[in-house]
């Protein structure tokens, strides 16, 4: 047995710390230490920990701890109504909070056949691709300032006022949303909606060229980011990831364009890909992820419907006995929902496959043989949220 | 063949200060424009902030002139709240009916989900624009929203 | 002025810097002018080096905000500009925190250095005509010399603080302050050679003319390598971003500085920031004609430029140094460990023996002055 509990761990007697083995890769010559990361590391965007083991400034191995804003969002589920669940979503991803919400309400309408007016799937696909790219601007901040670019937070959050203030308008809230129903949202888009859209549209323009003369074109950040964590094709299918973490490898999966859902397939947009799977591939992925949303909302604009923007409404939804299962694209990658009803109006089971977590489980592979400094970017371009990962 | 790498490495430095030079460039033109900063001095223009018309601050129960509101204390936000937030406690008027005695609000454990105002049938309660809560005990955050005869006077 | 006639040395050689105070003291006070001189000087210093950091930590902060389409601190003072000291005030009340296993002695000596190194070399930095504490004529070698200082306390604080963060943080510092102090050297050194002279004085006097007489456009070319040569190696001398890899936030929390809290942590602020005023006051010395007044061959501005006294004329530059650097921070990301290894013994170095060749060359070929 080569685990031995956390509390034992004790270093000045040898000890390993938990998940990892006896046996050291390192040369016989190196001094390896270990070097615990988090969960108060500013680096790790929220409470996630890892425990590295080093030999000087090289990764010999990586193992994060998961747990520390666990939830049992799954649990909490089963014990409320199918409408109150609808805001527990809102805090797995709280940066696709109302992907998250699509996603379930998803899974509730193929239960009860409930059907969404035209206006209301509009709604929907302009909201979520608004939700990328806010997700995606706020990752374009931080991934800057891990890499030391703090001007870049601050220009990403910038533009992202702008999107939020769009939610804040249409459903008072910023960043835990419950906007979206089964058959449409509790309420109709405001007068300001598509004129704010075309201005994120026109502002989204210019700011990503501003983005990519700061910090893609930069000399410095592609020498910290290429060929940094490269993730083959093979070992990113095996372990499930998804997301732009996916198609930076190679693989063309996007569940808006493989499987589509709402009415996605009748916008055209393309599902980039990048070549080597490295940090800046990923990288470059993102900043093109959120040039193709503006594709999709210029072309949302430009046809939206009048008409009701909900189907019908209940008090209570009980759902037919049976499972669901629905899959949409945040901005992270694959969200699945899976809930299994038993005909109240309380689920039996609730379970989310979030993204972020299988993102995180490949950190080991892409980190070792690399710098310390290079944990950062590689955590950086992997785009996890920590609440997603603990659910 | 050595000659070419001996250029291609030049010319990589090169295009790296270039780089360098364009980033700067995006900088400076931010330094010299004030009109693009974003930030908002928040207590001194308290004055002048306009919340959005559906800000959910808090739930608030609104009142008419002779202090009369729509609730008939059925319960039934009290059912869809996913927190325990509200508790409506009904009495009995002086003709035997069933009307509002008080009802609680516990904001402090409040997430703010809006699916209180959206179950209500007669649309007495609303989401209140206020959000400045901070208060040093928890128990401050307990709320009575309609107006009973202490808290009219107080 | 009075001429000592029993002292065979005059005071222009005992005394190269004068000024009118310090000569009015040497009338008044013959005897024990030497004492009060100093006094007056250290006097100055103190308070010039204690004021500097808070301008330069709200300077910083207020250039960062406009770099980021922010205000920067509004609240205390005018526009924020007591901020510093309220900072400053709050961490002397502060706790001072020692981490359990640390060298007490080691963990508290090592602030204290590189304090007492930038407080060194402010007193040879020529600030006007006549307003320097002193000017040894080998002042290059002794600002080079006491740099390495400042190195000593980060290391010993990475040392001394039983963590492996700031072990890390002080390991990258050493690596990287002596490797890009060789390039700092070498561009220094190409200035001293050019100059015939290492008193930083000599160096200033050495521009005079025009603007095009400045070392920065004097050699074709060359002078502006050099500055950018030394700009990349006093940013990486600093430890600023780019170069921050010793603090690093993102990656090792607070490097070297983890575990200092109140005055402890301040005494290593401080000294960042007077560090760069020294670092920048270097730079105007040695390229931009220090307190020489910018004169640009045009008749009527340039007597306006001479009336204004030359130590305006070396914040202005220095200030503008300043600037720059505050402008790479904001704007960079930062290298990598390895990737700044590089940078100096595989291209900074290199370039700099070439730069300092050529510059020998232009100097024998009589190119150059």
């Amino acid at each position: 047995m080569n685990l031995e509990p956390v509390n034992n761990f004790n270093p000045d007697e040898g000890g390993i710390p938990e998940g990892f083995s006896r046996t050291s890769s390192a040369t016989k010559s190196s001094e390896e230490y270990f070097l615990n990361m988090g969960p108060q590391h500013p680096s790790t965007h929220g409470v996630l920990r890892l425990v590295l083991r080093l030999d000087g400034e090289s990764v010999l191995g990586v193992v994060p701890h998961l747990g520390y804003v666990h939830r049992g969002l799954e649990k909490v589920a089963e014990n409320q109504t199918y409408l109150q669940n609808i805001h527990l979503t809102d805090r797995l991803d709280y940066l696709s909070s109302h992907i998250n919400n699509l996603g379930y309400c998803m899974a509730m309408e193929q239960a009860l056949d409930i059907g969404i007016p035209e206006r209301g799937e509009y709604i929907r696909v302009m909201i979520c691709e608004l939700q990328r790219i806010q997700s995606h601007l706020l990752w374009w901040g931080v991934s800057g300032m891990d890499l030391g670019a703090i001007t870049t937070f601050l220009y990403g959050f910038k533009e992202r006022e702008l999107i939020t203030d769009i939610f804040e308008e249409l459903c008072g809230a910023r960043l835990t949303m419950n906007f979206f129903r089964p058959g449409g949202s509790f309420a109709d888009v405001t007068d300001g909606f598509i004129p704010r859209i075309k201005q994120v549209i026109e502002i989204m323009h210019k700011a990503l060229d501003e983005y990519n003369t700061l910090l893609t074109g930069n000399i410095i950040f592609q020498e910290r980011t290429k060929n940094i964590g490269i993730l083959s094709k093979e070992t990113a299918l095996s372990y499930g990831c998804s997301g732009a973490v996916l198609r930076a490898s190679g693989v063309s999966y996007d569940v808006r364009k493989n499987d589509p859902y709402s009415i996605y397939d009748r916008f055209e947009f393309d599902v980039p890909i990048g070549s080597i799977g490295d940090c800046f591939d990923r990288y470059c992925l993102k900043i093109e992820e959120m040039a193709q949303s503006v594709r999709i909302l210029e072309q949302a604009v430009q046809t939206f419907p009048e008409g009701p923007y909900r189907s019908q409404q209940k008090a209570v939804y009980k759902l037919p006995k049976g499972s669901y299962y629905s899959q949409v694209e945040t901005a992270r990658g694959l969200l699945g929902t899976y809930i299994v009803a038993e005909g109240g109006p309380k689920p039996y089971r609730v379970k989310f496959r979030s993204p972020s977590f299988s993102n995180l489980n490949i950190l080991n592979e892409l980190a070792v043989g690399h710098k310390l400094a290079d944990i950062v970017t590689i955590l950086a371009t992997l785009d996890f949220v920590v609440p997603d990962l603990d659910r | 063949m050595k000659k070419q790498a001996c250029c291609a490495y030049l010319s990589k430095v090169v295009m790296g200060f270039i780089s360098l030079l364009r980033g700067m460039g995006v900088t400076i033109g931010y330094f010299f424009s004030p009109k693009k900063i974003v930030t908002q001095q928040y207590p001194e223009n308290r004055e002048s902030l306009q919340m959005m018309a559906r800000f959910r601050g808090h739930v608030s129960m609104p009142h008419n002139e002779k202090g009369e509101h729509f609730c008939t204390a059925c319960g039934i936000c009290e059912k869809t709240c996913p927190n325990g937030t509200i508790s409506v406690l009904a009495t009995k008027d002086l003709s035997g009916r069933k009307v509002l005695g008080k009802y609680i609000y516990r904001f402090s454990q409040c997430t703010l989900c809006n699916l209180c105002i959206e179950s209500c049938p007669f649309g007495a309660i609303v989401m209140g624009k206020d959000f400045e809560f901070a208060v040093y005990d928890r128990e401050e955050l307990i709320f009575t929203l309609n107006q009973t005869q202490e808290n009219a006077n107080g | 002025m009075t001429e000592n006639n029993m002292n065979p040395l005059s005071t222009e050689m005992l005394y190269p810097v004068q000024n009118g105070i310090g000569n009015m003291v040497r009338t008044l006070f013959p005897e024990s002018a030497f004492i009060i001189n100093s006094l007056i000087s250290i006097c100055s210093l103190f308070l010039l080096v204690s004021l500097l950091p808070v301008f330069l930590i709200w300077l910083e902060r207020k250039v960062a905000a406009r770099f980021q389409a922010r205000l920067g601190p509004m609240r205390v003072g005018y526009h924020g500009l007591l901020q510093s000291s309220a900072d400053g005030l709050k961490l002397i009340f502060k706790e001072i925190l020692k981490p359990e296993g640390a060298d007490t002695f080691v963990f508290f000596l090592a602030p204290i250095l590189p304090a007492s190194a930038t407080f060194l070399v402010m007193a040879i930095l020529p600030f006007d005509h006549h307003l320097q504490v002193a000017d040894p004529a080998g002042g290059v070698i002794y600002v080079i010399g006491i740099s390495g200082l400042s190195i000593l306390g980060i290391l010993l604080a990475g040392w001394a603080s039983n963590n492996k963060y700031s072990l890390l943080g002080a390991m990258r510092s050493g690596a990287q302050m002596i490797s890009f102090e060789i390039s700092l050297t070498l561009v220094m050194l190409l200035i001293v050679m050019l100059t015939g002279t290492a008193s930083l004085r000599e160096i200033v006097l050495s521009q005079q003319g025009t603007v095009a007489d400045w070392w920065i456009f004097k050699l074709p070319g060359l002078g502006l390598i050099a500055f950018l040569m030394y700009m990349v190696s006093s940013t990486a001398e600093l430890n600023r971003a780019p170069f921050d890899i010793s603090e690093a936030e993102s990656e090792l929390t607070g490097g070297f500085a983890t575990e200092y809290s109140g005055i402890s942590f301040a005494m290593f602020f401080f000294a960042e920031f007077v560090n760069m005023f020294v670092s920048a006051g270097i730079a105007a010395t040695f390229f931009l004609g220090g307190f020489l007044a910018p004169q640009i061959g045009v008749a009527f501005i340039d007597p306006l430029f001479a009336v204004i006294p030359g130590f305006v004329w070396f914040f202005l530059k220095t200030f503008f140094v300043i600037f720059l650097y505050m402008w790479f921070r904001w704007t960079f990301p930062r290298l990598r460990v390895d990737q700044l290894m590089y940078l100096e013994w595989k291209m900074l170095l290199p370039a700099n023996l070439l730069l300092l060749m050529s510059g020998g060359f232009f100097m024998a070929m009589g190119g150059i002055l």
